[in-house]
């Protein structure tokens, strides 16, 4: 086997196959992080791609990854989760009343937090299963429960719409503190969470489950899934990755503010479908959502570097994001009509 | 293989099944045995889907009972019916067309190595398994356990879901007209593995349209025209024409040639 594995090694390999490359989930992707690189890199010079310009678009796309890569396995599972916004601003808030306004010690407030998250996300799960609605419709009513609520608390406690605090110099280094003076240490919590969102996607029994799910619900129902339990625990990992980020923003901004993070809900799921997570569900890969995320990054910050007017960074989002809806299909279809033909030479 | 000789496996008794008011079953009492291949004959609407749905646990009956290896049954779910041993390859699917063979086979069983944290979905067994089980019902086309099952053909889908059937010892496969939108050649294939899985002692139930394809695999039929069981035989106590009748809902089918004729005028041509 082997000496013919090396004989025929190249011919063999399905890597080499620029048909194969072309049929994965992140191909797409992967052309649009290239494309716009490429794009900023001319038009916004050398500012753009010395370690400055590496830092902003980084710092920027890791704090949507942090959401973007739990809400893609939401998205797989063929649900939406539009409250990620409102849980950030109302994580950070529950943290910066805690640790800042009643002063109790940073890691209260941090756990706090996380669990705030924690616990949206669970709701709006346990009301997706039990309602049967469309979790689009759900999540929308979470998200505007979850905005009043903060604004409403924060206005009772504190008297104001924001709230100042000063994270524990632990705190303050693991979740606001600048690598190299540049980069944000949310870029490593993205690492983070991309190996393991992508070690429950492709290594554990559960990511299985949750191609199933957004495959074909019922199915997956009849094979014995708890289909409703995975459900929820996902809407309860991007309840989490909001929080986090909440948590973050918080020691960086050493505050919070109530109207905080609404930008993401919108900037996630751009980042998830950019990164070829279909709509419908079902399909979908972790690389594609970091790539996806880069891209929204690099179109976010690198038209800081141009000298253009920032508002041209929206339209090409939108055109991005509209390709990539379109062009999901066609992989999706490429996908389906896999390798007749490649199949030549066995 | 005689029906004396054997228990049934699965039995229907007085079963009906009402969505809503309106009568989708009725009164239908039905035998399966293992080792043979039961063809659920009828016209579109007839209730063929629903009587599988009440097997398979989708649907439970509205009044009669099901048993199960002569035991009184009831399956609340899907997964009821699953773990018992009854698998099923619904109409339209209900495969994943967008996962790998090898994961879509192994979907809610699946295999691990390692242990403790580091437990791991084992894909390489998984697509191996799911490969060699296609392979030993004849589809040798399919060498590769990660391509996607949406793009296998028809037949090959089929195939991949009685093989997971099969490998996960179902005692009785139900499926749903398998060989609608098939050719003829896909269609031949997906018989034989029928073969095989009776050969095997599981009890096939088949739903079909197609008079030839239940006259080859067949070893006992039921017709069901809205609802109702009109007719229930083994193989050879009926006519290729009485059972092409029967399955036009009980109208003669020469009838309606006769009428058809008046309006094309050429249909024994086609004969
Ligand atoms: N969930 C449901 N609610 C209401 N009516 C239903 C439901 N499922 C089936 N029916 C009705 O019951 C009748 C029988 O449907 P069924 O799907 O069992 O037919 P079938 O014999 O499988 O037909 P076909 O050959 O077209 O697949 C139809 O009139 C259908 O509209
Ligand atoms: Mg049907």
């Amino acid at each position: 086997m082997s000496a013919k594995a090396t004989a025929s090694k190249a011919a063999s390999k399905p890597g080499f196959d620029i048909t194969n490359i072309a049929r994965r989930p992140e191909f797409g992707a992967l052309i649009g992080a290239v494309a716009v690189f490429i794009f900023f890199s001319i038009a916004g010079g050398s500012g753009f791609t010395d370690a400055g310009g590496w830092a902003s678009w980084l710092n920027v796309a890791s704090e949507v990854g942090i959401i973007a890569l739990p809400v893609a396995l939401v998205m797989i599972a063929g649900d939406l989760d539009l409250s990620v916004g409102s849980t950030l601003a109302a994580s950070s808030m529950t943290m910066a009343i805690l640790s800042g306004f009643f002063g109790l010690p940073t890691w209260v407030g941090v756990i706090a937090a996380l669990l705030f998250g924690v616990l949206v996300g669970w709701l709006n799960g346990y009301l997706v299963t039990k309602t049967n609605l469309p979790s689009f419709v759900v999540t929308l009513a979470s998200m505007f429960i979850v905005m009043g609520a903060t604004l409403g608390a924060t206005r009772l406690i504190v008297g104001s719409t924001s709230v100042t605090m000063t994270a524990d110099p632990f705190f303050q280094i693991i979740f606001g503190n600048l690598i190299f003076g540049l980069f944000e240490t949310a870029v490593v919590w993205w690492a983070v969470i991309a190996i393991i969102v992508s070690w429950v996607l492709y290594k554990s029994i559960f990511g299985n489950w949750i191609y199933a799910i957004g495959g074909d619900m019922i199915s997956a129902r009849a094979t014995g899934i708890p289909v409703n339990k995975v459900r929820i625990a996902l809407f309860m990992g991007s309840g989490f990755g909001a929080a986090l980020v909440g948590v973050i923003q918080t020691c960086i901004y050493n505050g919070a503010q109530v109207a905080a993070g609404q930008s993401f809900v919108f900037n996630s799921i751009i980042a998830v479908v950019v990164g070829g997570v279909l709509l419908t569900g079902g399909y979908g890969s972790t690389l594609g959502v970091i790539l996806g995320t880069v891209t929204f990054g690099i179109v976010n910050q690198g038209i800081y570097y141009t000298g253009w007017d920032a508002d041209w960074a929206a339209l090409i989002l939108g055109l991005l994001l509209l390709a990539a809806v379109l062009t999901n299909n066609t992989f999706r279809r490429l996908a389906l009509s896999g390798g007749k033909k490649e199949k030549k030479n066995d | 293989m005689t029906k004396a000789a054997k228990k049934p496996i699965l039995r229907l008794k007085n079963v009906s099944k009402v969505f809503a008011g309106y009568q989708a079953l009725n009164d239908v009492s039905l035998e399966v045995y293992p080792g043979q291949v039961l063809c659920l004959l009828g016209d579109n609407g007839a209730g063929k889907s629903t009587l599988i749905k009440v097997l398979s646990g989708f649907h439970e009956p509205t009044s009669g009972t099901v048993e199960w290896d002569g035991q009184e049954a009831r399956f609340k779910s899907p997964k009821d019916a699953n773990e018992r041993g009854i698998a099923t390859v619904h109409q339209f699917g209900g495969t994943f067309p967008l996962m790998s063979i090898g994961r879509s086979f192994f979907v809610g069983v699946e295999p691990t190595k390692g242990w403790g944290p580091f437990k791991r979905f084992d894909r390489k067994y998984a697509n191996e398994t799911a490969v060699r089980e296609m392979q030993q019902l004849g589809i040798t086309r399919i060498t590769d356990g990660e391509r996607l099952i949406g793009s296998l053909s028809g037949g090959e889908r089929q195939a991949s879901a009685i093989a997971r059937a099969v490998h996960f010892g179902a005692k009785v496969l139900i499926l749903d007209e398998p060989t609608a939108a098939l050719g003829v050649k896909e269609a031949t294939h997906v018989l034989r593995i029928i073969m095989q899985a009776k050969l095997k002692g599981i009890a096939v139930i088949l739903v079909t349209h197609n008079v030839s394809h239940a006259l080859t695999v067949g070893d006992h039929f039921a017709v069901l025209i809205r609802g109702q069981k009109a007719d229930d035989f083994a193989k050879g106590e009926r006519t290729r024409d009485q059972i092409t009748d029967l399955m036009a809902g009980g109208e003669a089918m020469a009838e309606l040639e006769a009428e058809l004729n008046t309006l094309t005028g050429t249909i024994n041509q086609i004969h």
